[in-house]
């Protein structure tokens, strides 16, 4: 699926510490380093670790004005299966849209529990990949990854790019390649 | 993410709270005196980053209040000191009783503001309660829309505030603008720097060579003028503000004005109102102007002077206008609402429709459909002397 309109919006459901902030934000300023204009923002609630989270991202090759909340995303990603209890992910997603999620099960097994829901879910399980890597389950690399791959908003290159440039002094080599690698299993695993 | 991903043209992704941070960088004041408590911004900690990593030399001095933040900066500023201070809802209310000291005494001091509600109910989210109630107190007051405006208006701030030896405070709207990562330019260092230049300092509490009084008793055979020589300060800044605007220009290519006029020549009904959610309401004006609706918009840029004339003219043709504030005044009509009648009642020689409306309070969300409505009221003459209010 590539960008078929003129903003591409995303939703990040997540819970506090998964690093739904730091997954957008990077997008947001890789998609920046390709000359694309961005907005980046949290659903300003209560900052709790644990607590349901979202970010809404879009990227436009246009400047961006509104500044209202995304309510009729293109994508969804959900870094954390057990929000889908209290958290509507799949709304106003049609059926040419997609839902990435965190999850070691089955795609069709997740459709169950959101039937009105009519397009492509990838399911992956970032937990385990992450870990493998980089020793820590936080699976936000890998679904970046994975949703660099099937929406092409942004380059894997850049992102990678910017990911060095912002973590490389604050993490060191050892831990900013492996969470570069967690990003490349997620856009291979496609 | 609080670093700076960059390329060669001095493109960046930047949030609200870290662009003004860049900018107070480049300026680099001499002081900045904090108190880095909630609510404080996210301005204070990334210059205190900046400062750690030794990235500027200003002195930051940490204060146990920000009723003291301001007292520091006011005499960091009285002894020439280029000195400036952030904050944001209660603090500012705490800091109040400084505020008009600071505007008295002609200190040309800046105050970096992340617009945010006030208690109680406690809320500390977006909206313009902490410096509306601030409002008449000498302070030059600027709205931003984006994250660019929130950092060029700091450095057009600064040059304003020493130029005419009055505060300024450059508001952006809390979480809404300074929390959102969004593209933006910078200027070079060298540009910014030339730009403010030094502060150029009249009187200094440390001249001892021509010792001069700060803050003297003025009784009731000098107050009164003391008032009146600050009101001509700030009919001052009126014309300062459009000339540094314009010199602004020259250095970054981006073009800022008393207030912007969007879709505004051919309009029948007109939004007015300030902040970041002017840019909500273009993207709903662009889609009305498809459908073929006669709509636009005035975001009032600088609200403090304000500039009642040039409004007024702006607006003379419009037959229906509807003022947003994102502020309410408890038994009365909301401040741009009421400064808005006043441009128009010395400016329209016909009476237009006027209504008011209240929206965003207290980091409430607006949408463009709530834009949208708003239009519709208009259209459909849903229009009286009673306050509306977009919950």
């Amino acid at each position: 699926m590539k960008q078929h309109k003129d903003t591409f919006e995303i939703i990040f459901f997540a819970r506090g510490g998964q690093g739904a902030k730091t997954a957008s934000e990077l997008v947001a300023h890789a998609a920046v380093a390709e000359g694309k204009f961005v907005k980046a923002f949290p659903f300003f609630g209560p900052e709790r670790s644990g607590a349901p989270t979202k970010m809404f991202l879009r990227i436009s090759d246009q400047k961006l004005r509104t500044q209202e909340p995304v309510t009729d995303p293109d994508a969804v990603v959900v870094m954390d299966e057990t929000v889908i209890g209290s958290q509507d992910i799949a709304k106003n997603l049609d059926e040419h849209e997609i839902l990435v999620i965190n999850s070691k099960r089955e795609s069709e097994e997740i459709r169950k529990e959101i039937p009105h829901f009519k397009g492509r879910i990838y399911a992956i399980d970032a937990n385990g990949i992450a870990s493998r890597i980089t020793g820590a389950s936080n699976p936000n690399m890998v679904l970046v990854g994975q949703l660099l791959k099937i929406t092409e908003i942004v380059s894997l290159e850049s992102t990678a790019q910017v990911f060095r440039g912002v973590f490389l002094e604050k993490i060191g080599k050892d831990l900013t390649e492996k969470n570069i690698q967690a990003m490349e299993a997620g856009y291979d695993s496609f | 993410m609080e670093k700076i991903t960059k390329n060669k043209t001095n493109v960046k992704a930047l949030t609200g709270g870290y662009a003004v941070a860049e900018a107070w960088r480049q300026i680099e004041p001499d002081v900045m005196a904090v108190y880095p408590i909630t609510p404080q911004t996210t301005i204070i900690e990334t210059y205190a980053k900046m400062k750690a990593d030794g990235k500027v030399a200003t002195e930051i001095v940490q204060v146990e209040s920000e009723h003291s933040a301001m007292s520091a900066t006011i005499g960091a500023s009285a002894a020439g000191a280029r000195a400036v201070t952030a904050s944001s809802s209660q603090g500012i209310l705490y800091m109040a009783e400084t505020l008009p000291v600071v505007s008295g005494l002609g200190l040309p001091i800046v105050m970096s503001v992340s617009s945010r509600a006030l208690s109680a109910p406690l809320n500390i989210h977006g909206e313009h309660g902490d410096v509306m109630a601030v409002r008449d107190l000498g302070w030059v007051q600027i709205f931003a829309e984006q994250v660019q405006d929130a950092y060029d208006d700091t450095i057009i701030a600064l040059k304003l505030a020493e130029e005419i030896n009055a505060p300024v405070m450059p508001i952006m709207d809390g979480f809404h603008t300074s929390h959102t990562t969004e593209r933006i330019e910078i200027l070079d260092d060298e540009v910014v720097k030339k730009f403010v230049g030094e502060r150029k300092v009249q009187q200094s509490l440390t001249d001892f060579e021509n010792p001069t009084t700060f803050g003297t008793l003025a009784l009731q055979n000098t107050f009164f003028e003391f008032k009146l020589d600050q009101e001509k300060v700030m009919q001052k800044a009126k014309i300062a503000y459009k000339k540094i605007c314009g010199e602004f220009f020259k250095i970054s290519g981006r073009k800022y004005s008393l207030f912007e006029a969007y879709q505004l020549e051919d309009a029948t009904s007109v939004i007015v109102i300030m902040g970041a959610t002017a840019g909500t309401a273009k993207d709903a004006i662009d889609k009305l102007r498809l459908k073929g609706k006669k709509v636009g918009l005035l975001s009032v840029k600088l609200f403090r002077p304000f500039p009642y004339g040039e409004i007024g003219k702006a607006l003379s043709h419009i037959s229906k206008i509807a003022v947003l504030d994102r502020a309410i005044s408890f038994g009365a009509f909301p401040p741009l609402y009421q400064d808005i009648v006043s441009s128009v009642y010395h400016s329209h020689s016909r009476k237009p429709d006027l209504v008011s409306y209240i929206y965003g309070l207290g980091g409430r969300d607006t949408m463009q459909k709530d834009i949208e409505k708003v239009f519709q009221d208009l259209a459909e003459g849903e229009i009286s002397s009673k306050i509306k209010y977009l919950t």
